[in-house]
């Protein structure tokens, strides 16, 4: 466009931003720079960026003094199962719906629509009543094979696969292709952008998983990060407030999203806007 | 999207067509086999949701008529049975747990009134800033306020404790001007009733007996009034900070979607930008700002995981969610019927508000 804004207009534009900016990315900073304070430090001198003296004891204590190394092993447990479950489950699920004509296959995606539409929240007690009656209470099963499938994940697959001509599979299955050999070779080759979002959405989603290992499991042995994180802060610390550590165990669990969001960001940005077309 | 759905085709299956096997299988038709492969394919899925999500809820049905307290299966001979009361004792029977409900619905309605118009109009007009055509360093800023949304619930909340505390960055923050912070986690006072106090109405210690002497439904009229307490105040301002970063994104996405030629036609027909936000660009982003602030209804009525790290539903019960409370009822107290009955409670509020709001902006648009 040809108009040029006045140039106070543009300035203050700018200084909008970037006081958005700083409220956005100050937090962060925050974080970073307080874990490695001292405790006395960080209790004194909260806003500044420069830890004085730099301590790194903190992250010291992360490793010996917590779970964190276990918690860090199940999260990464988890994680793998669940978003290797839903890529492959998922994607399945949605080709079917999309594609293949097969009876009830309205009815299951109005009951897929349904369930996505459930409240979180509301799903806690309902959960813990059947893990406990399976008898899959406070184990690794409970804790993960509730997260290897998700409704919205089938639901934008469904989409994407709807999305794309079906001329191809149709060539290969005249020529003989059985209907898993078809989705498996030509199908999910075509579906990789869709794909890419779904894991990134499902590693997203299953590593920041909190409410579902709160009505899973109670064994300390079992606790995510989030769990265990939360553990932390409750005050099975002992003395002192500790924030050092604290946060420097909330930053190292913020690192690998953190990490995959500025390489895949596009995706992200998809997500959300797949998240929101749902409605 | 669509560049990549018009590419992957095109690309994917040209390199593997030669790998098909030519063979026609004996007797087959395109469609054979189909509703096989079908039911199959969706099994995994049917079955897992079916058996987490589905069951359950009818588990918890069941579970919300009995006493059950958590010892042996609540699905045999036995299990005391409550029948409606843990739903009925919330709204008719005075007592703590009608108390304890109403103070969480209380909390969460300030919660939600603040948090939904606030989050919905910092994420437009974020969205409108760094939509600006001239700004420079565009994803920058598009980056780091989507950032804190992609981040743990958990961890993020383990920093606002840091960022609230009361020798935390707010408070020093407010030191530097001068303004002595409150304990912000330890401050139960309603926010209303300070604002009342302090334009001297009411005096907050020795409220008007006509407000504190008359109830509804277990807590006084002055109880309702009380606004978000200070500590709420906190976890309000660290949801807001959180999700107007997704919600920026579907303005961002709508705002790229008005076609360039309108704004320009509106720019020659001699619109101020005032009058091209107002009569051009709003009205456009109608669909958008009705599924953002849906959406922010159904999230923000369910705030739980905030509150489980920050505050536990303190203090003196201030930041009480339903679905907070839901959890402690069930999992502390051992009464899983009454937790699951707030549960439904908590579904039924969430789903009257989505359908009240429905109705009140289709409404204006027939006015219109």
């Amino acid at each position: 466009m040809k108009t040029h804004r006045p140039l106070w207009s543009r300035i203050g534009g700018y200084v909008v931003l970037g006081f958005f900016a700083v409220v956005f990315i100050y937090p962060f900073v925050i974080q970073v720079t307080n874990s490695f304070k001292s405790e006395a430090d960080a209790t004194a001198n909260p806003l500044s960026p420069v830890p004085h003296p730099f301590d790194s004891t903190s992250f010291v204590h992360i490793f010996e003094g917590t779970n964190f190394p276990l918690w860090l092993l199940n999260s990464v447990l988890v994680t793998l199962l669940a978003t290797g479950g839903r890529i492959f489950f998922d994607s399945l699920a949605g080709y079917a719906l999309a594609r293949l004509r097969f009876g009830g296959r309205r009815a299951v995606f109005a009951a897929i629509l349904a369930v996505m539409s459930v409240p979180n929240v509301v799903l806690l007690i309902p959960k813990f009543l059947v893990l406990n009656q399976l008898g899959i209470y406070d184990s690794y099963v409970g804790l993960i094979l509730p997260l290897i499938v998700d409704a919205t994940g089938v639901f934008i697959m469904k989409q994407f696969f709807e999305s794309i001509p079906v001329s191809v599979e149709e060539a290969a299955r005249i020529d003989g292709a059985s209907v898993f050999r078809t989705y498996w070779s030509i199908v999910l080759p075509i579906g990789r952008p869709a794909l890419i979002t779904l894991t990134i959405l499902s590693f997203q989603g299953s590593w920041n998983e909190f409410p579902h290992t709160l009505v899973s499991v109670q064994n300390p042995d079992l606790f995510t990060l989030p769990r265990g994180l939360a553990d932390l802060v409750s005050g099975s610390l002992g003395a002192g407030n500790q924030y050092p550590l604290k946060l420097g165990a909330a930053m190292l669990t913020i690192i690998p999203v953190a990490v995959i969001f500025l390489i895949f960001q596009r995706y992200f940005v998809r997500g959300a806007a797949e998240g929101g077309s749902k409605e | 999207m669509a560049i990549d759905v018009a590419q992957a085709p095109r690309k994917g299956p040209a390199r593997r067509t030669g790998r098909v096997p030519r063979r026609r299988p004996p007797g087959g038709g395109v469609r054979r086999g189909e509703r096989l492969a079908g039911w199959l394919f969706i099994a995994p899925v049917v079955t897992i949701l079916g058996v987490f999500l589905l069951l359950p809820i009818l588990m918890a049905v069941w579970v919300s008529l009995t006493k059950w307290n958590g010892q042996g299966s609540p699905f045999q001979a036995g299990v005391p049975m409550a029948g409606a009361s843990n739903y009925t004792r919330l709204f008719t029977v005075d007592g703590l747990a009608r108390q304890d409900f109403m103070t969480s619905v209380r909390n969460t309605f300030y919660y939600v009134l603040i948090v939904v118009p606030t989050q919905t109009a910092l994420a437009l007009v974020l969205a409108m800033v760094v939509n600006q055509r001239m700004l420079k360093g565009k994803s920058f800023f598009r980056t780091a306020f989507y950032f804190p949304s992609v981040t743990s619930s958990v961890a993020i909340s383990v920093v606002f404790l840091f960022v609230f505390a009361n020798s935390g960055a707010i408070n020093s923050l407010l030191g530097l001007f001068g303004v002595h912070g409150p304990q912000w986690f330890a401050d139960s006072r309603g926010v209303l009733h300070l604002l009342l106090g302090g334009l001297g109405l009411v005096n907050p210690d020795a409220p008007p007996s006509a407000l504190a002497g008359h109830q509804m439904l277990g807590l006084s009229w002055w109880d309702w009034l009380s606004g978000p307490s200070v500590a709420m105040c906190s976890i309000i301002a660290l949801v807001v900070w959180t999700t107007s970063g997704t919600f920026m994104l579907m303005f961002l996405a709508a705002l790229q979607n008005i076609p360039q030629q309108l704004e320009e036609a509106a720019l020659i027909d001699g619109t101020n930008r005032w009058q091209r936000l107002r009569y051009l660009i709003l009205p456009m982003l109608r669909p958008t700002m009705f599924l953002v602030v849906t959406l922010g209804l159904i999230g923000s009525w369910q705030v739980f995981d905030q509150i489980y790290v920050m505050s536990q539903g303190g203090p003196a019960k201030t930041t009480l969610s339903p679905a907070y409370l839901s959890f402690r009822t069930a999992f502390k107290d051992f009464d899983y019927g009454s937790g699951a009955a707030i549960s439904f409670i908590l579904f039924g509020i969430i789903v009257v508000m989505t359908l009240l709001q429905r109705f009140l902006l289709r409404e204006r648009d027939g006015a219109k």
